[in-house]
């Protein structure tokens, strides 16, 4: 008994002992999510629920007003503005992500099939242009689409743009923008699921008569699947929220969701608009992971491939 | 080129209606030959002497082995003829130097040799895994030289089993018949009852990845039997398994070949397996034929030392005189003295097998009497590894060492440090080239 009751006692006092040692460990990243992530994230979405003071500022009572403004309920009556602003950061994601996948998918093969020399080197050219800044880069697409440039004279000469006409503001410049800017996000996870492709497989596909196509699509593809939805979960959530591209080359008619938000804490001044609108933005995100969880898992044999 | 073929004329009619055996005889040019003999054929049949004439080897079309149940419909068995083959991989030395051979339809048929000897790539070449840089491979009378992998009749189980890790047991094995658009409830029915002719029935809904390695085995076996291919092609499926498990499906192997009467192309670098499980062994060494025969041949005649010594045989002297004068026997000068032979061959080396020698103990007294009796040599016993059936020797001759095997018949065996003499039989001494 009384050898059972210390073998107890000291085996709670090395559970307290090393819980305060993990604790120790890990305080210092939680407080970090609390104070920068949780609570500034609470204070957001009671934003929402408050009512717009004259000044942009929230204030009480609790309404659901900002809700009914961001479903198009204005003072002038109901309008589709911001429902198609969620529609285009929708269509705009959907599209640019499809894009993104059919470039970077042929890359990275090339890639992890060229010479073992030569694989850092093109790499490294995929991610170099993401070391500079997201808006000067922007901005350099800007000069490329301008009025006048040999990509908007060609344009014109086809007769897709009017005369003297630049390629931007648009959503095709959005578009462009975003494909550019997440390619290297698609790249790399999916070099990394080349790069480890069990070639055996492929072979086997092939001996049992599947022609180049079909090895392809049966014995290729389900193996880079984790890197395709993991690259997809990279590219399509902050292109849901991309707020540069949209803003340089989007203009009027190019808006998302991230500039409707931004707007309403800056110019607009409708801090429980804008925080409504964060909460729509997060919403439509775990539905997206949500989804793509269940594509993953249906795709990958009933095994969990993304996240 | 034969009037039906598998894969190219993949519409599931086609495979409802299984062929009669000889339905897939080859138009004209070559004789129709039964060859169901060929399985089991003893040493004497001397298959071997098809060495060489490789080219004009009949195209017999036949059921192959008997079998006692064939649970699977029979079907013809196909035959192989490579000509002239070369393969070479960027700079490196070739890996196939003009490989000529000549399988026969239902035969048990190995590639054995090292690592880097070529079999793999000879075996990748018949699946069309890997292109020709020369040469040209027909199977079934058909020539395939240039028809990609999935439009040959020819399946193989990988080495790494290669087993698709994203489908269950039941897609793995239904997969070359969906490639091959059969329609999906003949599909069912086969994948069935070839889940329950290979015994693993229970498994079939499972991941493969939650199986065993031994059940892997089983179902990429399953996997590429199920499309009843001409030929079965094998990249040493058994080499991930352990001893136990590694014996017991080789024998499960074999009976399913001759149950099947298929032609199937085996490669493995452990000759024991070769031995135990073939018709017929193709020995290579760096891209080239060593010999083809029997296991028997190629283990009781090696063509030469490499054969030998991959044999596991290390008996091999230099013999350095020889002496034709006698009509009944030739006298053969090697380091161990000289040795009476009646047939030995024309080679360099002479090679004694060590369960053909015998070791008589004999006291000191009569030791000087060597001289006087025939291929008697004398040595003193070095080392003895007791096996129970057997003992495995090492008896030193004339300061060389010679392997002995003696079998335990119960008398006495000799100790180490005994003065013995190692008695050889005329019959048995034979020579071999380099």
């Amino acid at each position: 008994m009384a050898y059972h009751a210390t073998l107890a006692t000291a085996r709670s006092r090395a559970v307290v002992a090393e819980s305060r040692h993990l604790l120790l460990t890990v305080a210092p990243g939680a407080l970090w999510i609390i104070v920068f992530l949780v609570l500034p994230s609470l204070y957001l979405m009671s934003v929402a629920f408050m009512t717009n003071g004259p000044y942009g500022l929230p204030e009480m009572p609790l309404s659901l007003t900002s809700f009914q403004q961001l479903a198009g309920q204005g003072f002038l009556g109901w309008s589709p503005g911001n429902l198609m602003t969620l529609g285009r950061s929708l269509w705009q994601t959907v599209l640019s992500t499809v894009l993104v996948v059919l470039v970077a998918y042929p890359i990275a093969y090339y890639i992890s099939q060229s010479d073992q020399r030569w694989r850092p080197i093109m790499l490294l050219a995929v991610v170099v242009p993401s070391w500079t800044n997201q808006v000067i880069r922007t901005f350099g697409w800007m000069n490329l689409l301008a009025p006048g440039t040999p990509l908007a004279e060609l344009a014109e000469a086809m007769g897709m743009i009017a005369p003297n006409m630049g390629l931007y503001p648009s959503n095709f410049a959005v578009t462009l923008g975003l494909v550019y800017n997440f390619l290297p996000f698609m790249v790399l996870p999916l070099y990394a699921a080349f790069e480890k492709l069990n070639l055996s497989l492929v072979e086997a596909a092939q001996d049992l008569y599947a022609s180049p196509l079909k090895a392809f699509w049966h014995a290729v593809f389900p193996q880079t699947l984790p890197g395709l939805l993991a690259g997809v979960v990279l590219v399509a959530i902050p292109a849901f929220g991309m707020y540069v591209i949209p803003e340089l080359l989007g203009g009027g008619k190019g808006m998302m969701l991230g500039n409707l938000v931004a707007n309403q804490f800056a110019g607009s001044a409708n801090w429980p608009l804008g925080a409504a609108g964060a909460i729509l933005m997060l919403i439509a995100t775990f539905i997206g992971l949500y989804a793509m969880r269940r594509i993953g898992k249906r795709l990958g044999g009933g095994e969990e491939v993304v996240i | 080129m034969s009037a039906v073929d598998g894969k190219d004329a993949g519409t599931p009619e086609q495979h409802t209606t299984r062929k009669p055996a000889g339905a897939r005889a080859p138009g004209g040019t070559h004789a129709s030959e039964s060859v169901s003999e060929h399985v089991g054929e003893s040493f004497d049949d001397n298959a071997g002497e098809n060495l060489g004439d490789t080219v004009n080897e009949s195209v017999g079309e036949s059921q192959g082995a008997n079998a006692d149940q064939p649970a699977l419909p029979r079907r013809a068995a196909s035959s192989i003829q490579l000509k002239g083959l070369h393969k070479r991989f960027g700079n490196e030395v070739a890996a196939l130097d003009g490989v000529d051979l000549s399988i026969q339809p239902g035969e048990f048929f190995t590639l054995l040799g090292p690592s880097g000897c070529g079999k793999t790539t000879l075996l990748r070449i018949l699946a069309g895994l890997e292109a020709l840089d020369e040469g040209q491979v027909v199977i079934g009378g058909r020539d395939v030289t240039e028809v990609p992998p999935h439009q040959r009749s020819v399946n193989t189980v990988f080495q790494s089993y290669a087993l698709f890790p994203h489908l269950s047991v039941r897609d793995n094995l239904a997969f070359g018949l969906k490639m091959r658009a059969v329609a999906s409830r003949e599909r069912e029915v086969r994948v069935a009852e070839m889940a329950e002719f290979i015994k693993l029935g229970s498994l079939i809904d499972r991941r493969v990845d939650q199986l065993s390695g031994g059940q892997r085995q089983r179902i990429a076996l399953a996997r590429a039997l199920v499309c009843e291919p001409d030929v079965l092609l094998l990249d040493e499926p058994l080499s991930a398994l352990d001893a136990g498990l590694r014996s017991q499906i080789q024998i499960e192997l074999l009976r399913l070949q001759k149950r099947l009467g298929m032609t199937f192309v085996f490669v493995t670098h452990d000759q024991q397996e070769a031995m135990v499980m073939s018709d017929r062994i193709a020995v290579l060494d760096s891209g080239s034929l060593q010999q083809v025969g029997s296991p028997r041949e190629i283990y009781e005649r090696p063509a030469n030392a490499f054969v030998a010594r991959f044999m596991g045989h290390a008996n091999l002297f230099d013999v350095t005189a020889r002496d034709d004068s006698r009509s009944d026997a030739i006298r053969l000068t090697t380091p161990l003295g000289v040795l009476t032979a009646q047939a030995p061959g024309t080679g360099s080396l002479l090679l004694l097998r060590p369960e053909t020698l015998d070791l008589r103990r004999r006291p000191a007294s009569e030791f000087e009497r060597h001289d006087v009796l025939e291929n008697h040599l004398p040595g003193r016993v070095q080392e003895r590894l007791y096996r129970g059936s057997h003992a495995e020797y090492r008896v030193e001759v004339a300061g060389v060492s010679v392997q002995v095997v003696v079998n335990n018949r119960g008398g006495q065996l000799p100790e180490v440090g005994d003065q013995v003499d190692v008695v050889v039989a005329a019959q048995d001494l034979i020579t071999l080239g380099e």
